[in-house]
């Protein structure tokens, strides 16, 4: 099924560096339409910085990423056009704290897509029964939990239909028992046939979903897989470590 | 007691009365509002122009360094123009400034308000920006991320998210900056403009008491500061609907 479906994202030899610090040092990878990637590694091994340059929120040094077959680490692109097609949530959730739910949900379709206002709260209201929030739709992001926010950040990535969510660490800012709740609207969309980069440490949600797994350690792919064979029969001994640590 | 009242009755006759000198009390606080109303304006204009480009160059210089060509030169000069706007200003009185827009620059003109809405609208100019900046510097860099990511420009992500954000959290201290000005105002009179504080000067040298005239003044000041205070805590409470 994974190598059926057309590349999405095709990256090849990226990196990035921080000053002297490179923290990628060659990653290449395709990502088909409809895979649930999950990215998982020590901290430190680069693997929300290779998220990051997905959209560009950080720059590459070097290499190249194809986005529906736009190369988008080219200059001339207009790198905004694209990323509307690439969701984004957010570690810290990242909700607009002037705004309500619903103006959080539709402000970017309005203002880029140019969708009607009448439009765009339909819209958000669907996805917000989706994950039931419908009630929250007026309250602003402080009245909310951890949990619900996620979701609504969610959602309102989901407002710009993109045809690829990324997810960076969704769950590490929350209450354990707020845990499940994100896990499950994700779950819910992995199954929808959203294509999804998530970096995470939820093994669980990672064997459930992923089509593919990716160790990263120290800047470069050390395993990828299929998630259960990653887990069950580890090559590496960084991974084998880095298991025993985790699981 | 009551010859103590008395006493106060025929003061504040003698000095606002006759010769209708209240008269000159109103004129000098209607110079003082004008005054201070049009370099407010003044101040955020210049504020928000100085304090946008300053952070665009912090925020953009390494991106646009990599991208190479003129946009990193120019907003570069540009940047260097508003650091020496802030330091030339900040760094000298503004009745050395007043002095200077009176008697140097604008030394052809005799229109002493516009020449004072200038030069107080240009000091305050530098004082707001730096209010504007650390305002958008507070906002957690999360806030501009979630916009870019989204696909909005830095310009529609600066218009959205950032300076809705950022005015409430600069309220309190942009007032402060409002009262300061309308007291800075005072040393208009050191160019000949007759604003409230030479009003009531002016009256002391006429009546040759200076209790009364400069009492007035003082309480007119008070009350204009009292009334902005209460109403821009209005406008805060108003404003704080999001963060319960």
């Amino acid at each position: 099924m994974t190598t059926d479906s057309p590349v999405l994202i095709s990256v090849n030899n990226l990196q990035k560096s921080f000053g002297n610090l490179q923290v990628l040092r060659g990653v290449t990878l395709d990502i088909h339409k409809g895979d649930v990637v999950v990215v998982i590694g020590p901290s430190g091994s680069g693997k929300s910085t290779f998220l990051r340059t997905l959209n560009l929120l950080e720059l590459p040094t070097g290499g190249s990423i194809t986005f529906e077959g736009v190369d988008i680490t080219d200059r001339r692109v207009n790198i905004n056009r694209h990323r509307q097609k690439m969701g984004m949530v957010f570690q810290q959730f990242n909700l607009y704290p002037h705004k309500t739910v619903l103006d959080n949900m539709t402000l970017a379709p309005r203002k880029l897509l140019k969708t009607p206002r009448a439009t765009a709260e339909k819209l958000a209201m669907e996805l917000l029964e989706r994950v039931g929030l419908a009630d929250r739709a007026k309250a602003y992001p402080a009245q909310l939990s951890g949990g619900q926010k996620q979701r609504v950040a969610i959602v309102r990535a989901l407002c710009m239909k993109p045809d690829v969510m990324l997810f960076d660490e969704p769950t590490s800012a929350l209450d354990p028992e707020m845990v499940g709740e994100v896990l499950d609207v994700m779950k819910e969309l992995a199954r929808s046939g959203m294509t999804m980069v998530v970096v995470t440490h939820e093994m669980g949600f990672a064997r459930e979903v992923a089509t593919n797994a990716l160790f990263l350690d120290e800047g470069v792919i050390v395993e990828q897989g299929p998630p259960e064979e990653l887990f069950t029969r580890p090559q590496s001994d960084r991974l084998k470590s880095f298991l025993a640590k985790v699981l | 007691m009551a010859e103590w009242f008395r006493d106060l009755y025929q003061q504040f006759t003698f000095n606002f009365i006759e010769g209708d000198r209240w008269k000159w009390i109103v004129q000098g606080l209607g110079e003082t509002l004008l005054i201070t109303f049009f370099a407010v304006l003044l101040g955020i204009a210049l504020g928000v122009v100085v304090a946008f480009i300053r952070s665009t160059y912090d925020k953009n210089a390494p991106a646009l360094k990599a991208r190479g060509g003129p946009g990193r030169w120019l907003l570069g000069l540009v940047n260097f123009l508003c650091n020496v706007y802030l330091t030339v200003i900040r760094g000298t009185p503004v009745v050395v400034q007043l002095l200077i827009m009176y008697f140097i620059i604008f030394a052809t003109s005799n229109n002493g308000t516009l020449v004072a809405v200038l030069a107080f609208g240009i000091n305050s100019g530098a004082y707001v920006a730096e209010i504007f900046r650390g305002g958008i510097l507070s906002i957690d860099n999360g806030q501009f991320e979630a916009g870019r990511s989204q696909g909005l420009s830095y310009l529609q992500t600066m218009a959205y998210i950032i300076i809705p954000q950022m005015f409430k959290i600069v309220l309190p201290t942009l007032c402060n900056e409002f009262i300061v000005l309308l007291k800075e105002t005072s040393v208009a009179g050191y160019v000949g403009i007759m604003d409230l504080t030479k009003a009531g000067d002016l009256i002391r040298g006429r009546t040759f008491s200076a209790f009364m005239p400069l009492i007035a003044v003082a309480l007119i000041y008070l009350a204009i500061v009292m009334l902005f205070t209460w109403l821009i805590r209005k406008l805060e409470g108003r404003l704080r609907g999001s963060d319960h």
